[in-house]
């Protein structure tokens, strides 16, 4: 087994494979990504960073595409859903 | 900060990885950028949990002496230059001869319930299963068009996935008639035989297709059109692509013309792979949809064309017509079921950031005037997802592209070189 990495999501403690997505690590803990403008949940669709619909906060940082962004050890990751 | 590149390759698919081992077997200097975090493009895309194919791993190891630069999104061009967003910055890189190899996208066409959680694209849940995406005993519709239905059911599956069933929109005459020109492409009649041999036992229905995803705040279930009627099924994950188009936006950025004979735009290029625009060479699926191979040799040869070596690039081309005749093929069996064309009803959304619904569009019949009545593209896809849509629905043809091509920050659209935390946190966007 390769080894895992240890962030969280809304505060919740989640392990991944290294070299996950941070889409992927949110998934353990929610099906919802973002709030629509008319306030509907939603979640990732493309997969390969065309669609934003998976954006996040990470550390801090706003709209950030989860699809494209590798999981880190100790991440803070904050949906908005 | 600036550097520059004797030959630059954006895009790190198939296609710009064998670009950058010809250019740099020439001596030049070279930069490979994705906004990946990994190179290998769509189809070697990592996986988090299997091994990677032997082609993508030696198409990686052949990296040495190649500056790879990964997550790098191309959001602005300059003359010779690109402005580029990474993580922590923003970078401007200059280029001798620059290789456009941006590949492609999945066609995701609106229909009831598509923006549910849950609902994904074919080769999208490919992807995501790819990065860990838990899938696990999951159940998955998958629903769409093309080869690419099975090469997801098959990674899904890998991934412990419980695959209910491939709807397949072609019709069952159609699909026969592609399985038996495939063997004028013996290795990918070999590839696909594997494939079915894998996938026996999950249904793959012909003339099949996702009438609507049926739910509360996540995906329950899908209606299906089938031949002998409609069905419902339950299901946990429902993933639905119609196929792929080229990503042309860098290139209209460029200023290289656009073959815009079909709905969907390819980057024009001539024999040898030259855009309309002097030093700018393009190669695989964004001149077109054309698969694996075709992808290898274009990228092959536009590196050695960004290097100076006609000779080397022309010896190729024999290769690469037979191999873009299979992309012809594709295109010939799996255009679109006029029915998909009209899922979509009035309140359905079909721009996904902003939240417009078709009914909103009635009465516009230019993208223009519909995006500034109703925001319709206006999001941060910037109307990658809907204006993709709309033209497949014959509804506006696709908008030009406008800088910056990618949502950029202030920052790095200011051409600073690096931005103050503040700044990212604040997301400080145009
Ligand atoms: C989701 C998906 C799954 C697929 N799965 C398979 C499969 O299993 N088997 C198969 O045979 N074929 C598959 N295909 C088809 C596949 O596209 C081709 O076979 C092959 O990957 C094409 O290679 P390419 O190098 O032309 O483009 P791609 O592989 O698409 O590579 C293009 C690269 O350019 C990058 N890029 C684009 N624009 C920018 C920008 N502005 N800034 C920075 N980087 C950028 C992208 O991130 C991408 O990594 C798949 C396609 C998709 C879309
Ligand atoms: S899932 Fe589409 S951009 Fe991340």
């Amino acid at each position: 087994m390769s080894a895992m990495v240890r962030l969280t999501v809304n505060g919740q403690a989640v392990e991944v494979p290294a070299g996950a997505s941070v889409a992927a690590a949110v998934a353990h803990a929610t099906q919802r990504f973002r709030r629509s403008v008319h306030d509907a949940p939603r979640a990732p669709l493309c997969g390969m960073g065309v669609c934003f619909e998976c954006r996040v906060s990470v550390d801090g940082v706003v709209h950030v595409r989860a699809c494209l962004t590798p999981a880190g050890e100790g991440m803070q990751v904050i949906t908005d859903a | 900060m600036r550097e520059h590149y004797d030959v630059l390759v954006a895009g790190a698919g198939p296609a710009g990885l064998a670009a950058a081992q010809a250019a740099v077997s020439h001596g030049a200097r070279v930069g490979l950028l994705d906004m990946q975090a990994r190179p290998g493009g769509q189809v070697w895309r990592h996986d988090v949990r299997l091994p990677a194919a032997p082609a993508a791993r030696q198409a990686i190891e052949a990296l040495q002496g190649v500056k790879l630069l990964a997550r790098h999104s191309v959001v602005t061009a300059e003359p010779s230059a690109l402005r580029v967003e990474t993580p922590t910055g923003s970078d401007l890189l200059s280029f001798g001869s620059l290789v456009l190899a941006t590949g492609a996208r999945e066609l995701l066409l609106p229909f009831p319930g598509w923006t549910l959680p849950g609902v994904t694209g074919a080769g999208g849940l490919q992807a995501l299963a790819k990065q860990g995406w838990p899938v696990a005993g999951k159940r998955v519709v998958i629903g769409g068009s093309g080869p690419l239905l099975l090469a997801a059911a098959d990674t899904l599956r890998k991934h412990g996935a419980h695959v209910l069933g491939m709807h397949e929109q072609a019709s069952a005459a159609t699909v026969r008639s592609f399985a038996w020109q495939l063997r004028r492409w013996p290795a990918r009649a070999a590839q696909a035989a594997g494939l079915r041999l894998r996938l026996a036992g999950v249904p793959y229905r012909c003339g099949s297709f996702v009438r609507e995803a049926i739910g509360g705040d996540a995906v329950r279930g899908a209606v299906i059109e089938t031949p002998h009627g409609t069905r419902q099924v339950e299901c946990d994950l429902l993933a639905v692509g119609y196929g792929l188009v080229p990503n042309t936006e860098l290139a209209a950025l460029l200023g290289c013309a656009l073959d815009e004979a079909d709905a969907h735009p390819r980057v024009r290029v001539d024999a040898l792979l030259r855009t309309s625009v002097a030093n700018i060479h393009a190669a695989g699926e964004a001149c077109g949809i054309g698969g694996l191979a075709v992808a290898r040799i274009e990228g092959a040869m536009a590196g050695h064309m960004a290097a100076g070596d006609v000779a080397a690039a022309s010896a190729l081309l024999p290769r690469r017509d037979r191999e873009r005749r299979f992309g012809a093929l594709l295109a010939r069996h799996f255009t679109l079921d006029p029915r998909l064309r009209e899922l979509a009803d009035e309140r359905t959304l079909v721009c996904r950031c902003e939240d417009v619904a078709l009914g909103a569009l009635a009465g516009y019949d230019d993208a223009r005037a519909a995006k500034l009545a109703t925001r319709c593209g206006m999001g941060a896809c910037q109307g990658r997802i809907c204006g993709t849509a709309l033209a497949e629905l014959g509804r506006f043809p696709r908008g030009g592209a406008r800088p910056p091509i990618f949502p950029a920050r202030l920052a790095t659209l200011a051409g600073l070189a690096d931005f103050s935390p503040d700044d990212a946190r604040r997301g400080n966007r145009p």
